[in-house]
């Protein structure tokens, strides 16, 4: 295991050497010391790593993430694993908003609560919620799955295309063009697994699930007031 | 376009290390407001019936000390001063409304900061460390504080464009965000009486909350009023004579963090400001939701 | 009545023109705002409304076809570690894969090579096609991410930042679902056919501290190599060009109201926004107030078409220009050689701008195979290179007429204005007086 001292060495030098990874790599398990809210740790990594940050992290930590397993001892700040395109990120604590914003790929676990806009934009990642999400999550929500074990904020789902969302708790409101939808077993079995490599204790049974009405995918005068 | 710090302390101990802790989480912010930066301290406050005012002089060679003389004669009553760079602190026995009417005819050329009981602001151009330096904010004490760093955005950077500004008595109000509708309300604030000094959006929405004020409305009142009335995007600290509040508005884009321990509550645009106090990593920490008031304050 | 009686020749509104007659019926049948493409069609004051005074006496030109006048400019000096070297000061601006066919893609950047120049991206996502026919390749990180990913991020040989385009500052668009073939939906991650929102603010971020922040992201994935350019529509450029430079752009990319788009709606194109020529000096006197002019390059687009636009625009301060509509005109857009069939489509060649339904005869607004197949990317990216070398010659013939031995050299005395508005929009003096009108920044 090595370790990396953000404050001593500075966030390029941490980088750098974890850019330098590759699955041939001698040492794969990194852990970064005294975060201390700082941005953009542990972006753009693209190795079968495990890179553990030791505390707060600030914007955009584990942003684009290929393949490599982050894991934040702590809350993470705005943008957490955005564009994500593979690999894990798990937030110990709370994630602030816009968590997995526009990521197309791997899966983000955030065990704490998630802020606003959680999931804006997806695009195939898979996130977990262990808490509660703030207003306009999964706005424009285009391919993956969210799943929230608490509750969801203000229009929830607004504008959302092929997503699929599952909520636990209660539902504020859900945002345009988004309606609750019967839970198949399919369906079941996706919150599962999900809930399961998440490592999320939940039952799939106490969900409720929400995707597109798809009335906004064509324009048509009779919806103009929703758009 | 900025960045926001406040600092409360709960422990009395803590008083002592306020303009330390204020000042570091305010050069955390330095990347987000590089213009200028500002602070308002609470602390010492004025004997009864005295008032304390924060003053601003462009001449960095303003003769304070004589002032304080011409004050002292011309008021009757004994003025105290305490010079910081461009600003001075000036306790004076008497109603606030008569001292500043004494200034606007014998001095008109220095700005008042703030006023009130407790409340001191100093503002001015440049790096967070810079203003940090000038004012050596760091040896400062008192019960609690906000800072904000500057990004300006439509309005020109000066000192006068700075914020913390003032509201009112021992009020003040810092901003990172945009307003889009300042001019039209600053017009109508205007009709009203209410005085500006700047084509700030800030000030705006401070003089917003001031007019509010007048008309018998309490802090909170005013803030939920705010939310109907301004427009744009907002995270806004409102700093009291016994605390501070905070707002956001109901988009939300703006961000904020609020840490909480036994000792002290903070609050910070980025948590990097408060990453470094004492028991920070045992703290409490949570984001405000939306066009939600949270408040602190002593009895 | 009297059949002798004078009749008064019937007599239609200025107001209440046919067009703006045709706009109220079609909007009463359709329930839909207008949705286009191209930039603001009406009457603006523009670089044509300004003159250069060329050398006679007080200064010397320099010999039209011996004497050096060098075009080259480099793009991203301030924090890149490898900035972007371009023989000329035209780029290739935004236009997507989707917006744009294959064929089209390709062309412009065939055309671009030859020329020594650069091409860009759009909103969509980087094609491998693009990337291998282009040598240098800017890539728009835009608020959809559509195909955003860090490969072609590292990839790419600059990074532009999408805030605003001038034909719509502050809005997203709505493109009809025409053109959202299969390819296209899945390099956007969108169900074919269906009509796609445009988001207007970025997932992640709002305002220039936020964007400071993300900019520092996008470095620190591609360790500091690319230049950042952020592109701003042309509303507020003072101040935008101000915070762009505080939120730690190489590159400021100002386009104007003349800038064109895929489709947004009509009244946003004409509404909303400033003329490109406005632009210029409010840009270029916040680069200067931050003493940042040059060491941040400033690239500015919206209706740039000729040599003399080039050179107007730089002697204005600009570094470098953008073109969109004018290099689609040169791979043969709305060429009157399809005229029948633009006449179909009920336009006329010159008129066309339906570029969002995916019907072009010409091949190139189009995700139809048949249609595309009509541009041969080599014959148009040719044209291209044409276009873009006689724009250079031109500039560098005024340059040269000016006694300039580099395009950069060129200054705002070496030009007057025709109209009261240009002399006050490009703050030139009006032809034949001293008079700046109502000078501002």
């Amino acid at each position: 295991m090595a370790e990396l001292d953000l404050a001593e060495v500075g966030l390029r030098a941490v980088n750098q050497q974890l850019h330098a990874l590759s699955r041939e790599s001698n040492d794969l398990d990194w852990r970064l010391l005294n975060p201390l809210g700082r941005h953009s740790i542990a972006v753009g990594l693209d190795a079968p790593a495990k890179v553990t940050v030791e505390g707060h992290a600030g914007f955009y930590c584990g942003g684009m993430n290929k393949q490599a397993e982050i894991i934040i001892e702590g809350h993470a700040g705005p943008g957490v694993a955005e564009n994500m395109m593979s690999g894990t990120v798990r937030v110990k604590g709370n994630a602030s908003q816009s968590a997995g914003a526009t990521g197309h790929g791997g899966l983000l676990v955030i065990e704490g609560d998630a802020s606003s806009r959680c999931g804006i934009s997806m695009k195939g990642i898979d996130i977990v919620v262990g808490g509660s999400v703030g207003h306009m999550s999964a706005f424009m929500a285009q391919l993956g799955t969210l799943v929230i074990c608490g509750d969801a904020g203000e229009a929830l789902g607004d504008s959302i295309y092929e997503a699929k969302l599952f909520v636990r708790g209660k539902v504020e409101s859900l945002g345009a063009d988004c309606i609750e939808k019967e839970m198949t077993p399919e369906h079941l079995e996706t919150l599962g697994s999900l809930l399961e490599r998440a490592g999320i204790d939940a039952d799939p049974e106490d969900f409720r699930r929400y995707g597109s009405a798809r009335k906004l995918y064509n324009f048509d005068v009779d919806h103009a007031d929703a758009y | 376009m900025c960045g926001i710090v406040g600092f409360f302390t709960k422990n009395p101990e803590f008083e002592s290390r306020l303009g330390e802790h204020l000042s570091s989480m305010l050069i955390e912010m330095s990347d987000r407001g590089p213009d200028s930066a500002g602070v308002a301290i609470y602390r010492d406050p004025a004997p009864k019936e005295s008032v304390k005012l924060a003053l601003f002089s462009a001449d960095d060679a303003f003769p304070w000390k004589p002032l304080a003389k011409e004050m002292t004669k011309s008021l009757g009553h004994k003025a105290d001063v305490e010079v910081r760079a461009s600003h001075a602190i000036i306790v004076v026995h008497g109603d606030l409304d008569g001292v500043r009417a004494w200034l606007g005819e014998h001095h008109p050329e220095l700005r008042v900061m703030s006023a009130g009981s407790t409340i001191e602001i100093y503002k001015e151009k440049g790096l967070p460390k810079d203003v940090v330096r000038r004012f050596a904010l760091r040896e400062i004490t008192g019960t609690h504080a906000l800072g904000h760093t500057r990004m300006a955005t439509e309005s020109a950077v000066t000192t006068q464009h700075s914020h913390p500004f003032s509201t009112g008595l021992d009020l003040c109000l810092v901003h990172n965000g945009s307003l889009s509708n300042h001019n039209r309300l600053r017009r109508r604030l205007e009709r009203d009486g209410v005085e500006f000094q700047t084509d700030n959006d800030t000030e705006v929405a401070a003089g917003y909350l001031t007019w509010r004020l007048r008309q018998g409305a309490s802090l909170d009142e005013a803030l939920e009023a705010a939310i109907r009335d301004l427009d744009g995007f907002y995270t806004f600290a409102i700093g009291t004579k016994n605390g501070f509040a905070v707002l956001r508005d109901p988009i939300a884009c703006k961000h904020a963090v609020l840490a909480e321990t036994d000792d002290w509550v903070a609050m910070a645009t980025e948590y990097r400001s408060i990453a470094t106090l004492p028991g920070a990593d045992k703290a409490r920490i949570w984001e405000p939701v939306p066009a939600r008031i949270y408040s602190w304050g002593r009895a | 009545m009297d059949p002798d009686t004078p009749r008064t020749t019937p007599r239609k509104s200025a107001l209440f023109d046919d067009y703006t007659l045709s706009e109220i019926r079609r909007a009463a049948s359709t329930g839909i705002y207008d949705i286009r493409g191209g930039g603001s069609k009406r009457r603006l004051p523009h670089f044509d409304d300004l003159l250069f005074l060329g050398a006679s006496m007080s200064r010397y030109p320099l010999e039209g076809y011996r004497e050096r006048c060098d075009t080259g400019v480099v793009l991203g000096t301030r924090f890149a570690k490898t900035p972007l070297e371009l023989k000329i000061p035209i780029t290739i601006a935004g236009m997507s894969f989707g917006s744009l066919s294959g064929q089209a893609k390709e062309a412009l950047g065939r055309g671009a090579n030859a020329a020594g120049t650069s091409t860009t991206t759009g909103d969509g996502g980087m094609t491998p096609e693009e990337r291998g026919h282009s040598k240098q390749l800017v890539y728009q990180y835009l608020p959809s991410r559509y195909g955003m990913n860090p490969d072609d991020l590292r990839k790419a040989d600059a990074i532009e930042v999408v805030v605003g385009q001038g034909a719509k500052p502050g809005g997203g668009g709505m493109l009809l679902g025409q053109k959202i073939s299969d390819r296209v939906a899945e390099m956007r991650t969108l169900p074919k056919g269906i009509d796609q929102r445009s988001a207007c603010r970025h997932p992640d971020w709002t305002g220039p501290d936020d964007l400071e922040i993300k900019i520092q992201e996008l470095r620190e994935i591609t360790n500091w190599e690319k230049p950042i350019y952020i592109k701003i529509g042309g509303a507020r450029p003072y101040y935008d060009t101000a915070l762009s430079v505080k939120a730690g752009a190489d590159v400021v990319v100002v386009d104007g109201m003349q800038g064109g788009t895929a489709a947004t709606q009509e009244v946003f194109i004409e509404h909303v926004g400033q003329p490109t020529l406005a632009c210029v000096r409010p840009a270029v006197q916040a680069l200067k107030d931050l003493d940042m002019h040059r060491r941040v390059q400033l690239i500015v687009s919206g209706g740039i078409r000729n040599g003399a636009d080039v050179a107007k625009a730089l002697a204005l301060g600009a570094d470098a220009v953008s073109i969109g509509t004018a290099a689609l005109v040169a791979l043969g857009d709305n060429d009157p050689h399809w005229e029948d069939e633009y006449r179909q489509l009920g336009t006329t060649a010159g008129a066309y701008d339906d570029w969002h339904e995916g019907r072009d005869p010409a091949g190139i607004s189009t995700q139809d195979p048949e249609l595309a197949k009509r541009l041969d990317p080599v014959r148009a990216g040719r044209r291209l290179a044409n276009y873009l070398g006689v724009m250079t010659l031109e500039a560098q013939t005024i340059a040269r007429a000016c006694g300039k031995t580099h395009l950069h050299n060129l200054e705002p005395e070496d030009l007057v204005a025709v109209t009261v508005e240009a002399a006050a929009m490009a703050q030139v003096p009006l032809a034949g007086t001293d008079w700046i009108p109502g000078r501002g920044y």
